[in-house]
């Protein structure tokens, strides 16, 4: 599904930011990037959206090749891609179900279809009540929600998940993240980066990725191969 | 409503003001180039009419045989540019110049002898009527040792052409001013609506929206004030028009495909500016 090979980012004033990371998320996983402040996850999950290219190495999500990317398949890319952010980044004069909309109206769905499909969208995620409520008038962890339900809209293939409860109090954050269980027992893959370490000790059934200084230092798939071959 | 639609109306609201002023920037550049072209065409008719009738006048010694008359005659006939040429002989100028000028009658017949000379009235073909054309056939006159004199319109033909060059260079000129205050107006009014939708360009982007989707609007706006400016500026040039035509000249209206033209002209100009503008500010969000 996503596949990073000897991938390196150098940044022209801040320095390497990623050194030689190989990473392979399957289809279906749910996956920690966890790492201190600065230690690249981010920037792994830029790359994987194309926003930027690796200075060396390779990038493959789902067919598309970071070698091969012209500027015209980004679009097709992200329809395959819903991503959240620690901010939300919800328009704010637009209501939950309008931001929802928003996702689907500008990637060409059938106005027909919208309706429907923001509703089931706003159920999933538990805001059906709230469709009508602008941004303002939501708590954060009902943001957050709204903000998945915009990511799920054109069905993607991988939620990319930037610190998603990074805003949250720690009982909203759960709520997110149960959402997220949620959403992967129904195959999503999800990649999450997040340094919220409790988070990651509550639930060793997930992989997890740990980044240092633009390296992975740890993954646990790696780790219980290599203990069983021991 | 489509989105596109729908956000380039909401852009005329949200900057009224810019947008009037770049309706306005691309009516008064396609206006001074209206006015131009009323006045071009108007020129442009006076000068066939006249053409129509340009003629070389070679007045003839007396001495000239018969001879030597029918000769040039026919030569001159035979010239590629020369449409007919009438031989107006002595008597018949006297004749022509007492009709036309009763009060000299008395004049003319106490004369003992004819004082006026014969001539060629030569006129020339359609293609053949450029001052330097007409300057040729009449040199070519001039060389035949019996032609005193040839007289033909050459100076106010070239100010006539040269008024109509400058007058050409002028519009260029200013239309081209406000041509360039047109598209600067449309590029900030881009930057503004670039600017103030910035969160929502960026969210457009990552869901997977298409650059020409996202261009869309600014396109659409950029069409709609150029075709806006395009109608005014032909109901400006149509005002001026009727005013010039009831106060002053008698003048003509343009050919309808002219002002079909203009609407377009100014369409397209709208549809350019925003388009490199767009182009240009999307790349910063
Ligand atoms: N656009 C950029 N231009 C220059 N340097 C950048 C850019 N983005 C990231 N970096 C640098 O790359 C390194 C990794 O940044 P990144 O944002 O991936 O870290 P992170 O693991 O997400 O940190 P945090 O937990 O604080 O979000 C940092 O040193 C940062 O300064
Ligand atoms: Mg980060």
């Amino acid at each position: 599904m996503i596949r990073l090979t000897s991938v390196y980012k150098e940044y022209p004033r801040s320095g390497t930011a990623l050194r030689d990371v190989t990473l392979h998320v399957n289809k279906g996983e749910l996956v920690f990037l966890t790492g201190h402040s600065g230690a690249g996850k981010s920037t792994i999950l830029r790359l994987i959206q194309m926003a930027d290219l690796p200075s060396a190495g390779e990038v493959r999500v789902s067919g598309f090749s970071s070698k091969l990317m012209r500027r015209r398949d980004i679009p097709q890319l992200r329809r395959k891609l819903g991503v959240v952010f620690q901010d939300f980044r919800l328009l704010r004069d637009r209501t939950a179900e309008e931001n929802v909309a928003f996702a689907l109206e500008v990637t060409g769905t059938k106005r027909s279809a919208i309706t429907p499909r923001v509703n089931r969208l706003l159920t999933q995620v538990g805001l059906a009540h709230k469709a009508r409520a602008c941004p303002d008038e939501l708590s954060g962890g009902e943001r957050q929600r709204v903000a998945i339900a915009r990511a799920l809209a054109n069905e993607p293939l991988v939620l990319l998940a930037d610190e998603p409860t990074g805003n949250l109090d720690e009982w909203a954050a759960k709520g997110v993240f149960e959402l997220f269980r949620e959403i992967n027992s129904m195959g999503m893959t999800i990649l999450m980066a997040t340094h919220d370490l409790t988070l990651v000790r509550a639930h060793p059934e997930y992989r997890v990725v740990e980044l240092a200084q633009g390296s992975v230092v740890y993954d646990s798939a790696a780790a219980s191969v290599e203990a069983g071959r021991g | 409503m489509p989105y596109a639609l729908r956000e380039a109306l909401a852009a005329f609201r949200r900057t009224p003001l810019l947008a009037a002023l770049s309706v306005i920037a691309i009516a008064f550049a396609l206006f001074v180039i209206g006015l131009f072209g009323l006045t071009a065409f108007n020129i442009r008719r006076a000068i066939e009419k006249v053409e129509e009738k340009v003629e070389i006048v070679a007045y003839l010694a007396d001495d000239a045989t018969p001879a030597q008359v029918e000769l040039a005659q026919q030569e001159v006939r035979a010239l590629p540019q020369v449409a007919s040429l009438r031989h107006v002989t002595k008597t018949e100028a006297l004749a022509t110049a007492m009709a036309e000028m009763e009060e000299f009658k008395e004049v003319f017949s106490d004369l003992d002898a004819n004082p006026l000379p014969a001539s060629f009235e030569v006129s020339l073909k359609a293609g053949s009527r450029s001052p330097e054309a007409v300057e040729r056939v009449a040199k070519r006159i001039q060389a035949y040792p019996f032609v005193e004199d040839v007289r033909y319109g050459r100076d106010w033909l070239n100010t006539i052409y040269t008024i109509r060059r400058i007058a050409a260079g002028v519009a260029m000129v200013i239309g081209g001013a406000f041509a360039l205050v047109a598209a600067i107006v449309i590029a900030t009014a881009v930057r503004i609506t670039v600017f103030a939708r910035r969160e929502e360009i960026g969210i457009m982007r990552l869901v997977g929206a298409t650059d020409g989707f996202v261009q869309s609007p600014f396109l659409l706006e950029g069409l709609m004030s150029g075709l806006l400016g395009g109608v005014l500026a032909a109901a400006l040039t149509w005002g001026t028009y009727r005013v010039l035509g009831s106060t002053m000249f008698q003048v003509e209206w343009l050919p309808s495909e002219w002002i079909v033209l203009t609407v377009i002209a100014g369409t397209a100009f709208g549809l350019l500016s925003s388009l490199v503008a767009v182009r240009r500010h999307l790349e910063q969000v």
